[in-house]
């Protein structure tokens, strides 16, 4: 049988958008240490259901770390101290008993709250659809080997690809910057030969974008990178800082 | 009603070209004056949603997600397959389709799985040229793998993420088309209810998931992609808010359901640990291309897996299916393990796990080269269980995956409900009784890219465009009774949680209606499933207001369904009597323990129709096989 630990809990509620928004405290107990976070926030909110109170709103899906669904603040990180993990992946094993854990909402001025833990993250939808594909209709795509792809050129795009777009790095950065976000899929594409030609107006609508959903600008401190659940290199806004001076020459 | 397939005449390998060519078509300037409202945002919706923008038709796309991307095919890890034949070892459309037919133990129609093979390479050229990063050889040229049930290698795969790269792909096509002004997305919207005017489905019902309201959109088309029902059995490997609700009342206003039994316990997946559990968590497929699966001879050895010696192993797979050794389809797979554990072989601290072992394969590769084609896996793996896999095997238990079954559609995708199409997971016509690895992306994408866009014409060209709008009385009515279904489930003020009795209930089906299935076990699960519901009608503990971001509602909504569809599934099972694929009946087995079909009385689908006084009432598609020779399954 696992440990069972204590953990003392304050999480941001706020009831939507215009309230004002506060910490509540909770007590987490007997907590199997083998649970996930998760799980642990489950058996709080089903202990609050029961009492006829309102359970605290989280977002979370596939429970493994690919979908981006869930993330919070845990003590200030985003997805909590486990590094290269979802919040989903982060398990108690990694608090102690009666450690206090300070739970909030991903901020940013991008990033509208809908209620407690859950906010609205469409600008991502919005900055891809400025130009994050390669416009290929359905039908017209030549034999898939007709262009063979380095591997290690294949191997870096999958790198950036891996992105799942949780917004860890804009609720990391001290400027709430997507660079990270839209610089993977700018990497992504710009490697491959298939991306070639319309990498120009792709970052160039792809940055405008970003830039006018509030995001603001890299902060220098590669926060993004140290929270990425996929671990996504600093080096691909260095690529994307290259390609937007080509489009925009 | 009689079913009718309309599958096309002719020999098989020309079926889909001929039917292509005879099928109607909608001029450019009439497209645009189609709205259709396709459901789901995975493969199979988004595929299907940008490739119908792309030639004109209006859509609107709903998801419950906060955004379309993320939709359950993302966790898709192992691959995708196709008949490319690159790897020279002897593939074919023809193979591809027999390995499938013969996969899913003879129970699915030959014209479909046909042409999903002979659609599967177009799939890899499209996605090769949207940017999905396969992976490569050095040569720069595409690399693939080996999944269970064949003994080519024709999966093609972008680490342990292919799902997750295909569905950015598709995700991606889709916002193409929004910024161009073809798309609609509504995200956090769950479907409630269709609206049928005439008969024939004319528009939905969904609650916006943040403010709670109930909202009516007209469509002369509806197109579900909302995914297949493994939640039933409360673990399975699928996300949490994946559900069969919109499916399950698109049946009970007249969509048949079809073969609800088959469903498949993927051998794979990292084992429960406690009550507290809310999911499972798939190992690829993918794993046993270098994995060897064992437990100890001896029954109870407690010893470390490093401890016991090579030859007081027993690698069960590799002895009973020389042929196709740790590559066995997943439902023998998975029955196996439980034989293994139920002979009290079984390892872990429950007893209810056995070994996958990358020992041989660290020394034949490296860890270098297991850890590019598997680091993610191993990695997730760690997360969970703190436990190293490069130093010591995994501990692995079977877990509901995927469902066959689905509502049944007939070669043009189109449920019994005119109007209303069923692509994907949600529909039952591909897989039979069990569905072979990497597979489902591929049924995803062909029907999403390559089928629907055609075959839907079929259909719109003989309606009148727009013709009702959510004015009529008709949306009214449902918008009305889901509001009531939302306060009636409010209502309830009971002490047990909603999860308490989705847990309950998935247990009742995991034991009586999972890995094997007997005539008693069923009764006993039919009987005690109207009590459970009753039980939750009048003791759940929902919570919360209708007009707000209120997850319990949400939640509580869904297993109202589940209750009620769980009585499908095992009635199904019970009338089934042979075993066939992922069903497999204790009495209907071979002298050596496997699945023993019974093709005289059950070589048919099973689809079943939805009477308020009557049950659910059975009939019958005779499944005829003019190309392949009904055989016995054997590895």
């Amino acid at each position: 049988m696992a440990e069972k630990i204590n953990l003392i809990l304050k999480i941001w509620r706020q009831k939507n958008r215009d309230d004002k928004g506060h910490f509540s405290e909770y007590e987490a107990r007997d907590i199997d240490k083998d649970m996930s976070f998760l799980e642990m926030l489950d058996i709080v909110n089903d202990k609050l259901i029961v009492e006829g109170k309102e359970p605290i709103a989280v977002d979370s899906d596939c429970l493994e770390g690919i979908c981006g669904t869930c993330g919070a603040m845990v003590n200030g990180q985003p997805h909590g101290p486990q590094r290269g993990s979802a919040l989903c992946q982060l398990h108690v094993r990694h608090f102690k008993n009666n450690d206090v854990l300070v739970i909030e909402p991903f901020r940013s001025r991008a990033f509208e709250l809908i209620k407690d833990l859950v906010v609205d993250r469409s600008a991502f939808d919005r900055i891809i659809a400025a130009g994050g594909y390669i416009s290929v209709k359905t039908g017209s795509a030549p034999e898939a080997n007709f262009i063979p792809v380095s591997k290690e050129t294949a191997d870096l795009a999958m790198d950036a690809a891996a992105c799942i777009g949780c917004g860890a790095c804009v609720a990391a950065c001290p400027n709430a910057s997507a660079m990270l976000f839209t610089a993977a899929k700018i990497s992504h594409l710009v490697l491959l030969p298939q991306g070639q030609l319309e990498k120009k107006r792709r970052t160039r609508e792809m940055v405008k974008q970003m830039d006018l959903e509030g995001f603001g600008n890299c902060s220098n401190l590669y926060e993004c990178e140290a929270v990425c659940p996929k671990k996504i290199k600093v080096s691909n806004i260095a690529r994307l800082n290259r390609e937007y001076l080509r489009a925009v020459r | 009603m009689d079913l009718d397939s309309k599958i096309p005449a002719g020999p098989l390998p020309e079926k889909w070209t001929r039917h292509k060519n005879n099928l109607k078509l909608v001029s450019p300037a009439n497209k645009r004056k189609f709205t259709l409202l396709v459901v789901g945002t995975g493969l199979a919706g988004s595929s299907a949603a940008a490739s119908l923008s792309e030639i004109g038709y209006k859509v609107k796309i709903f998801c419950i997600n906060d955004t379309p991307r993320r939709a359950h095919s993302i966790s898709a890890q192992g691959g995708i397959n196709a008949a490319k034949n690159y790897p020279n070892d002897g593939d074919s459309v023809e193979r591809l389709f027999y390995d499938t037919i013969k996969g899913g133990d003879f129970r699915s129609r030959e014209a479909n799985v046909y042409r999903m093979a002979e659609l599967s390479n177009v799939i890899i050229d499209q996605c090769v040229a949207q940017g999905v990063p396969f992976a490569r050889e050095y040569s720069g040229y595409l690399a693939n793998l080996s999944f269970g049930g064949a003994q080519v290698s024709r999966t093609f795969y972008a680490r342990g993420q292919t799902g997750q790269q295909l569905l950015l792909g598709a995700y991606s096509a889709l916002m193409k088309e929004v910024v161009r002004g073809g798309v609609e997305v509504h995200t956090r919207c769950e479907m409630q209810d269709i609206v049928l005017i005439d008969g024939k489905a004319k528009g939905i019902v969904v609650r916006d998931l943040v403010s709670g309201k109930i909202e009516s959109y007209a469509g002369d088309a509806v197109i579900l992609a909302t995914g297949g029902y493994s939640n039933v059995f409360y673990l399975s490997t699928n996300a949490k808010s994946g559900n069969l609700s919109a499916a399950w009342r698109t049946h009970k206003k007249g969509a048949y359901f079809a073969n609800p039994c088959f469903t498949q316990i993927h051998p794979t997946s990292i084992p429960a640990k406690g009550e507290y559990q809310s999911k499972l968590t798939l190992m690829s497929e993918s794993l046993r291309n270098d994995g060897r699966i064992w437990v100890p001879m001896q029954k109870g050895d407690t010893r470390e897996p490093n401890q016991i010696p090579e030859k007081e192993r027993d690698y069960y797979l590799e002895r009973k299916y020389p042929a196709f050794g740790n590559l066995m389809p997943r439902d023998i797979a998975s029955r196996a393990a439980k034989e293994v554990c139920d002979g009290g072989r079984g390892v872990g601290p429950t007893g209810q796990a056995v070994y996958l072992d990358f020992a041989d394969a660290l020394e034949r590769l490296g860890q270098d080269t297991l850890k590019e084609r598997y680091g993610n896996l191993f990695e997730i793996y760690e997360r969970i269980t703190d436990r190293n896999a490069y130093e010591e095997p995994m501990t692995i238990f079977p877990a509901p995956h995927y469902t066959m079954g689905g509502l049944w559609v007939d070669y043009n995708l189109m449920s019994t409900i005119p109007g209303l199409f069923a692509i994907g997971e949600v529909n039952f016509s591909d897989h039979g009784a069990n569905r072979l690895g990497a597979s489902a992306l591929m049924q995803g994408l062909t029907d999403g890219y390559f089928i629907l866009p055609y075959t839907i014409a079929e259909y719109l060209a003989d309606e009148t465009p727009g013709e009702f709008s959510v004015g009529h009385e008709e949306f009214k009515a449902v918008e009305q009774a889901v509001a009531e279904n939302i306060k009636k489930i409010l209502s309830i003020k009971g002490r047990r949680t909603v999860n308490q009795i989705h847990r309950e209930l998935g247990m009742l089906l995991w034991e009586n209606c999972g890995i094997s299935r007997s005539r008693a076990g069923l009764k006993e699960a039919a009987e005690k499933i109207p009590a459970l519901r009753e039980e939750f009608w009048e003791n759940a503990v929902v919570g919360g207001s209708a007009d707000d971001l209120n997850q319990s509602l949400e939640k509580a909504l869904r297993v109202a369904d589940y209750l009620e569809f769980a009585e499908l599934i095992v009635g199904d099972a019970l009338h089934r009597e042979e075993s066939c694929g992922g069903h497999f009946r204790t009495e209907y087995q071979t002298d050596e323990s496997e699945a023993k079909r019974n093709d005289k009385e059950f070589c048919y689908v099973a689809a079943w129709e939805f009477n308020n006084d009557d049950g659910f009432v059975l009939h019958k598609e005779e499944l005829t096989f003019e190309h392949i020779n009904l055989g016995e399954r054997k590895y």
